[in-house]
């Protein structure tokens, strides 16, 4: 624990990316297992055990300290931890620090009845520095300025490898991380044996810019559906005479496996192989794929049952291929990728494994037109679950992240109701004063005529100027107030309209209207519209089949 | 005691807008402004200001004011020796060591049995570059309390520095800039860098450099010390270097080889202040008592009158009371900003009043 605290009290001074790199190197290189596992684990956010709440840490030192000289000490540091750990009354006589691993493994075990005395046991036995750092870990908020990604690029050097080598067997490694560091070390089995199912991090596009399209040459380009629904990783593999592993990975790398079996059967067969696919997880109804809003009622249920299976078959359209047997292939060109995606899924010849298709065009105007209408383009019925057109270059490489100048999404325009305002509430941070959060709703027929319902919030898409008008009209037209919160008038006479977009709808059973948007935002304010010409409720409703 | 020893400590002791002033000796002690007759605790800046008429002051004290303020600093000087009781008008002074710097003292003042002691900054670690702390019992203390909060425990200064050789040794290439009050804490640093078996050169800045011969001439040894200007910034890669804060935080640290700056104070255990300063490595090293030697310092003293000049006060007071001791903030303004050195900072007469 000692070495640990000073490693973060160390961080928590330097600036410099390359100083806390070679502090978090040498950590790592002078720390014996499972140290400096544990260590990694802290600072990669890979530690699991119940936090501990600050009013406990505050609790155990208002026994110890006059309560006057606490607030007066808190004042001036400003930091909980911090305080406590410069409070805490030296020991008699100080115990044997505890190893940071006696402190992440007993945490797991401790229950919330004894966790206050272990937690003494344990200041007592560390210096100021140590009781600082292990209050840090143990309220979970360590704010030492070293991102997780930080953390693995200073593992990497350890073992003078790259750090996406790291990335890609990240997920399915548990702390303390003992085989890992054999790995770096070079004392070790090679890291596929360590995770034959490895995620591999997705590649990820930039949003297409008018900008952008002046300066592309479409003949280098190729272009694909974007489809609406969750993006994969599916990866199988098997390390000598292990059993094989399949896995499906989201695009943060959770493992997603258990939720779908029907999928993961796939990807388990024999004919799959060793393999990384990357593509999008869709719910395909006798052929036809089913908008985002039917796969988020599937994610909803948390017992998966054999009726749930049947009523919202699952199927990946694939997008690329990342590894096939030994062979790593993201750095091949993306044509040379995609034929052996083709040749793969052939040769898979499982109908919940497809492949998604390429889509032609000759030059922009031309995609432009198939952007507007994909149904007319060879998406047919699909077109509802497609968010719009994926471009990417011919011979770009699968680089993990978001890399510039290689792929772009370029989405079908968003949608758009116009709906009237009905409640106001007060902003925070720099927006505390200003009435910026908007609770709109649509006309439905109510048993006294029609009414508005509320159909979302939107809480941007208005500039500064508008905000201030905005909030002027609210100020004068409020009906009555709640703490934070104005009704603002909303009849069908009087009441201000918001052109509202956003990307799509879901059902929803916590809102009274049934729906709920994705991403609403104010796209334009509609001051001469008159309220009763707002949208109604079966508009929306409409999209969602 | 009681009621008759305040009343009696208050005929000893006032507090006026220059300072703490006692009516029958008619002397100042470590006034803000220009007075006919005053008592020095110690060479800061903040405590030894220059224009008065008469000064009385230990020889280092002198020595160092009319190094840093110029020979012209007063009026006349008397040197007083620690021990050495004297009479200044109708009282009966003794200057005793503070542990504070080189020179620092604690003044005694006695009436009639009665004996009030002003601490002036001090410290109880052992430092090699002083006469340590001296306990005088008395009826009333005037104690300082810059770090008088139980959150600042200063660990070992050795300790410390062990700390500053670790940092070396991880980036052998970085020059170390450590940044240090150029009076007292810079030599107490190199004294320690040499207790500690260090034998490579240290560098200094200009302005710590005449302070560093004169703790040399008075038989200190702080080892080899160099001026910066003598060596170009690659021979200054890996080194030790120690300079004033204010040099520290602008400029002069560009010149050298990726510069790790080094804290070297009280306040360094408070991050967020560390951090304000720009420190990557701090060094909890301090001139000053910390809290448990505050409270030690105030019951060895025997005291049962309290008054805190200035620093932390409000929590030494409320500890004093809950130990019976009769305790009353003073709050003086002025004090406390060690590196209100004259060598940086403006001349005496143009630091406003109050």
């Amino acid at each position: 624990m000692q070495s640990f605290a000073t490693l973060l009290d160390r961080l928590s001074f330097e600036p410099s990316r390359n100083g806390k790199l070679r502090l978090i190197e040498t950590y790592l290189r002078v720390e014996p297992d499972p140290e400096r596992g544990y260590g990694l684990a802290a600072m990669t956010g890979s530690l699991k055990f119940r936090h501990a709440t600050p009013s406990l840490v505050r609790v155990l030192l208002r026994d110890r300290v006059d309560p006057l000289l606490f607030n007066l000490s808190y004042q001036f540091v400003g930091d909980l931890s911090e305080t406590v750990a410069m409070l805490w009354p030296e020991p008699v006589e100080r115990g044997t620090p505890p190893a940071l691993s006696t402190v992440v493994e007993t945490l797991a075990a401790t229950t919330r009845a004894a966790f206050p005395g272990q937690l003494t046991i344990w200041l007592d036995a560390l210096d100021a520095t140590g009781r600082w750092a292990l209050l840090k870990l143990i309220t979970g908020s360590m704010r030492i300025g070293v991102s997780s990604r930080l953390a693995k690029t200073a593992l990497a050097a350890l073992g003078k490898r790259d750090v996406n080598e790291i990335e890609d067997i990240w997920h399915g490694l548990e702390p303390p991380f003992v085989k890992l560091f054999a790995w770096l070390d070079g004392s070790g089995p090679d890291l596929d044996t360590i995770n034959p199912a490895p995620f591999r991090p997705p590649m990820l596009a930039h949003p297409l810019l008018d900008r952008d399209m002046n300066g592309l040459d479409p003949g280098e380009f190729v272009a694909e559906w974007k489809w609406d629904g969750i993006r994969v990783s599916a990866v199988a593999g098997q390390s000598g005479n292990d059993p094989a592993v399949a896995r499906l990975f989201s695009r943060t790398g959770e493992d997603i496996s258990p939720a779908f079996p029907d999928l993961l059967a796939s990807v388990q067969r024999d004919r799959f192989g060793a393999a990384t696919i990357d593509g999008e997880l869709l719910v395909v109804r006798d052929g036809l794929v089913q908008p985002f809003g039917v796969l988020q009622q599937r994610l909803n249920r948390k017992s998966v049952t054999p009726k749930l299976l049947a009523e919202f078959p699952i199927e990946m359209r694939a997008y690329d291929l990342l590894a096939e047997g030994a062979d790593d292939l993201r750095a091949l060109p993306f044509l040379e990728r995609r034929k052996r995606l083709e040749a793969f899924i052939a040769r898979l010849d499982d109908p919940r494994i497809t492949l998604s298709p390429l889509v032609p065009f000759a030059d922009w105007d031309a995609l432009a037109r198939i952007r507007a209408d994909p149904a007319a383009a060879g998406a047919g019925a699909d077109a509802d679950a497609i968010e719009g057109l994926m471009l990417k270059r011919r011979d770009s490489a699968y680089v993990i992240g978001r890399p510039r100048g290689l792929w772009f999404k370029w989405k079908r325009d968003p949608f758009n109701v116009d709906a009237v305002l009905m409640y106001a509430q007060l902003g925070s941070g720099k927006r505390s004063s200003l009435y910026s959060d908007f609770t709109f709703g649509v006309w439905r027929a109510g048993v006294d005529g029609d009414e508005l319902v509320p159909v979302g919030k939107a809480y941007f898409g208005f500039t500064d100027a508008e905000l201030s008008q905005i909030n002027k009209f609210i100020r004068a037209n409020t009906v009555s107030k709640y703490g934070p919160v104005r009704e603002v008038v909303h009849t069908a006479d009087a009441g201000l309209v918001f052109e509202i977009a956003f990307e799509g709808l879901n059902l929803s059973k916590r809102h009274k209207s049934g729906i709920a948007m994705r991403f609403p935002r104010i796209s334009r304010i509609r001051w001469e519209k008159p309220t009763r010409e707002a949208d109604r409720l079966e508009t929306l409703t409409a999209m969602l089949s | 005691m009681g009621a008759n020893a305040v009343t009696k400590t208050n005929d000893l002791l006032t507090l006026t807008a220059t300072g703490l002033y006692c009516p029958p000796g008619d002397f100042h002690i470590d006034a803000m402004r220009a007075v006919p007759r005053n008592l020095v605790t110690h060479a800061h800046g903040d405590h030894a200001r220059a224009g008065h008429g008469a000064v009385l002051a230990t020889a280092e004290t002198l020595d160092i004011m009319a190094m840093r303020l110029g020979s012209d600093f007063c009026g006349t000087r008397q040197v007083a020796s620690y021990g050495v009781r004297q009479r200044v008008g109708d009282v009966t002074v003794s200057f005793h060591p503070a542990g504070h710097i080189l020179g620092s003292a604690q003044i005694a003042i006695e009436q009639d049995g009665f004996r009030v002691v002003v601490s002036g900054d001090y410290k109880r670690a052992v430092d090699p570059t002083c006469a340590g702390f001296e306990v005088v019992r008395c009826d009333a203390f005037v104690t300082e309390a810059t770090f008088g909060l139980p959150i600042f425990a200063f660990p070992d200064a050795g300790d410390e520095v062990a700390r500053l050789f670790a940092s070396l040794a991880m980036f052998p290439e970085r020059t170390h800039v450590v940044s240090a009050y150029s009076l007292g804490k810079a030599q107490r640093l190199m004294a320690l860098i040499r207790q500690a078996g260090y034998d490579r050169p240290v560098w200094q800045h200009g302005a710590t450099a005449r302070i560093a011969g004169y703790y040399v001439d008075a038989g200190i040894d702080l080892g080899d010390i160099r001026l910066v200007e003598t060596a170009t910034p690659a021979e200054l890669a890996g080194q030790i270097v120690i300079g004033p804060p204010a040099a520290v935080k602008g400029s002069w640290s560009a010149r050298f080889a990726d510069p790790l700056i080094v804290g070297a104070s009280g306040w360094m255990q408070v991050r967020a202040r560390a951090r304000q300063t720009g420190v990557q490595l701090p060094l909890v090293v301090s001139d000053h008592a910390d809290w448990p030697a505050l409270c030690a310092t105030v019951l060895a003293t025997g005291c049962p009158e309290l008054w805190v000049t200035h620093g932390e006060t409000e929590a030494l007071v409320h500890w004093a009371g809950l130990q019976g001791i009769e305790a009353r903030p003073l709050d003086l303004i002025g004090y406390g900003d060690e590196e209100a050195e004259p060598d940086a900072a403006t001349p005496v007469d143009t630091i406003p009043a109050g």
